[in-house]
């Protein structure tokens, strides 16, 4: 199968969906001539013109409210936020407007918008350009969460939710954007909602996501012959797939949780609870374990920075003592 | 002090002769409709008989209706906290409204949303709105929605002199301006800002010059009387669909309290007397007897005809049910395919 980029599959689901659906449409900062800060969009406004893909000045708090008002009105809005860290100069437009209209409205509104934006550190961006708040999100009802590990999910999980009928805020990994995979050539979606095993095995489960997934497998890889370490990418935190984790923990009777974000108040603590709280805590050998982001701000220094969220060491200590 | 000048009048007379009896009918009664319904709402929060809280709009209703005589059902709206008046003035079923305010399953939002959400997205009113500011960002979207379709559609965005110093007007306002959307931005200076005097929270006199650091027209007008308002609108809309946006400053005062829990401490007696000599409707009759095109009597059927209404409304919304909780969990998200 051919390979391309994590970048390139976005703008490939983008594209197809933009040929598809004359709705939609596609803003952001320097997404036009410039193809977006990380480059998603590079050649995306010669297919699509001006008018689908539009520039906009420096003004978070408009992009993600013009695109509640567009998707209101009858547009699916693409809107990029050039660093996942600026959502929260819109914040409230996302999470009080965008996220609450149909509810609060008793039903009558559709939003179909995504808020795509890059996550995540390891670039030396620091404390404002690097962090990892998908828990914020998670938080508010009415908002769908997507964090995609691999191209082809990448590709498939945003041409659904370009197509969901709700707000789906798609945080994309800056250390992914030019990480190949394979990606078939032919039409395909994947489900909001449905994890994926990204390895299987038999002692212990580690749910994980975003970037931490192919860091987590290089060391189920390289401790394969002390354990058998099954994988779990739920892809969506929100709708979250808790049969797959439940299914999953009982079978292994271990669970570790590895997330980037930090850990105190991260999504860690729900995938916990969705263990202790149903019938695979009988199945458990051994408490569960989280290991997040230290709860401090994203260090400039590289070596501070790289310690600052889990480190392939980290995780497999944290392996060690839960299976010890 | 209440009365129009020689020159609003004179202009005031002559917007009347150009619209059909019919259409001022409609204006006279959604004037009418929304004092009876704010006067409605005061007394059952007088009586507590609604919980929460309620933003009335008495006082203002030149600015709403005048506005919205000039739209289509399928041109587009977002209002405030202080909604009552421009939902009415889009067009609504007052009987759905009043359920709303009082929690009902009937209610446009199911009982969810109460006085500060209610929407009617058949007749493109895309809401009301919590947030001080919060929807101008929202009409701007359905701004671009109309601009790619194309269609010779409008959207109106309501908000007050408070708004005026979010972050969420500067965004929008020019952002509409650089991409040229049909967008009508509608501030209804009553004055206040909950208590904060926008004469204190802004260092100019006329609002509307801030037009002019987006390159769009602005322009001041008499927010009392229906008939300035109405015609500001007129040419704003022509410059929306052909230009772009549009600015407009709507002077006005609410005669209530902002909320239900104000104590008035901040303006005067004589302030909201001076005002009251003001009040937009009895100078919308005043202008409707003196054209001859509505006798006194006729404007009082109007009058008691919306009283009536009200109270229609307001049977129905007491006989409807309360919303089940069963339903609580519904519509927090969309089907999707």
């Amino acid at each position: 199968m051919r390979e391309i980029t994590y970048a390139e599959a976005i703008r490939e689901a983008m594209s197809e969906e933009m040929r598809r659906d004359e709705s939609v449409f596609f803003f952001g900062e320097d997404i036009g001539i410039y193809g977006g800060a990380f480059g998603v969009s590079v050649g995306m406004i010669d297919e699509f013109g001006a008018e689908r893909v539009r520039d906009t000045p420096i003004s978070e708090a408009a992009i993600i409210g013009a695109a509640a008002g567009a998707a209101v009105s009858g547009s699916r809005p693409i809107a990029e936020i050039q660093f996942s860290d600026f959502i929260s100069i819109g914040m409230d437009q996302l999470g009080n407007q965008a996220a609450k209209m149909r509810y609060m409205f008793g039903g009558h509104a559709e939003v179909p918008m995504v808020v795509r934006a890059p996550a995540g550190s390891g670039t030396g961006a620091a404390a404002q350009h690097s962090q990892s708040q998908e828990a914020w999100y998670c938080h508010i009802p009415g908002l769908k969460v997507v964090i995609p590990s691999t191209p082809y999910d990448a590709k498939g999980l945003l041409k659904t939710s370009i197509r969901d009928n709700n707000p789906v805020v798609f945080l994309e990994q800056k250390l992914l954007y030019r990480k190949k995979g394979e990606v078939p050539e032919e039409e395909y979606t994947i489900p909001l909602g449905k994890a994926d095993i990204k390895r299987e095995g038999s002692d212990l489960t580690i749910v994980t996501w975003g970037r931490m997934v192919s860091m987590v497998l290089e060391v189920a890889d390289a401790l394969k012959d002390q354990f058998s370490i099954e994988v779990l990418d739920p892809r969506t935190l929100v709708p979250l797939d808790r049969d797959a984790i439940v299914t999953s923990a009982k079978k292994t009777g271990h669970v570790l949780v590895v997330h980037e974000a930090v850990q105190t108040g991260g999504y860690g603590g729900e995938i916990v609870a969705t263990v202790a709280d149903s019938e695979a805590f009988y199945y458990l050998d051994a408490p569960i374990k989280r290991l997040g982001g230290l709860d401090i701000p994203i260090p400039y220094n590289p070596e501070l920075e790289r310690n600052a969220v889990p480190t392939p060491e980290k995780i497999e200590q944290a392996i060690r003592d839960l299976m010890a | 002090m209440g009365e129009l000048t020689e020159k609003q009048k004179a202009q005031a007379l002559k917007t009347a002769q150009s619209l059909s009896k019919d259409k001022l009918h409609d204006m006279y009664t959604k004037m009418n409709h929304v004092r009876a319904f704010e006067d409605k709402v005061a007394y059952f929060f007088s009586r507590g008989m609604v919980h929460g809280t309620t933003h009335l709009y008495s006082g203002e209703e030149a600015t709403a209706i005048g506005a919205l005589a000039n739209l289509d059902d399928d041109d587009l709206m977002t209002s405030t906290h202080r909604g009552h008046g421009h939902t009415i003035g889009k067009g609504i079923d007052l009987k759905k409204m009043m359920a709303e305010l009082l929690g009902k399953e009937t209610g446009y939002c199911r009982g969810k949303g109460g006085s500060m959400h209610i929407a009617d997205l058949t007749r493109g009113n895309l809401g009301a709105n919590g947030i001080v500011g919060g929807g101008i960002p929202i009409a701007t979207g359905a701004g671009i929605t109309l601009k790619l379709r194309n269609e010779g559609r409008v959207v109106v965005c309501f908000f007050g002199d408070g708004a005026l110093n979010e972050g969420t007007f500067h965004e929008s306002v020019n952002l509409a301006s650089i991409w040229d959307l049909p967008v009508i931005y509608i501030c209804e200076n009553n004055q206040y800002g909950m208590s904060f005097s926008a004469k204190k929270s802004m260092n100019v006199d006329d609002l509307s010059v801030r037009a002019k650091a987006y390159g769009i027209p602005g322009v001041t007008v008499d927010g009392n009387d229906i008939f300035a308002v109405y015609e500001a609108v007129k040419k704003a809309k022509k410059h929306a669909l052909k230009t772009g946006p549009y600015f407009i400053v709507s002077e006005t005062y609410r005669f209530m309290g902002h909320s239900k829990s104000d104590a008035n401490k901040y303006r005067s007696k004589e302030e909201i007397a001076e005002w009251k000599d003001r009040d937009p409707i009895p100078r919308m009759r005043a202008i409707l007897v003196e054209t001859g095109q509505f006798t006194d009597s006729e404007l009082d059927a109007i009058e008691e005809q919306c009283k009536q209404d009200i109270e229609e409304a307001v049977k129905f919304a007491e006989n409807s049910a309360d919303p089940s909780v069963d339903s609580i969990l519904d519509d927090v998200f969309a089907p999707s395919n």
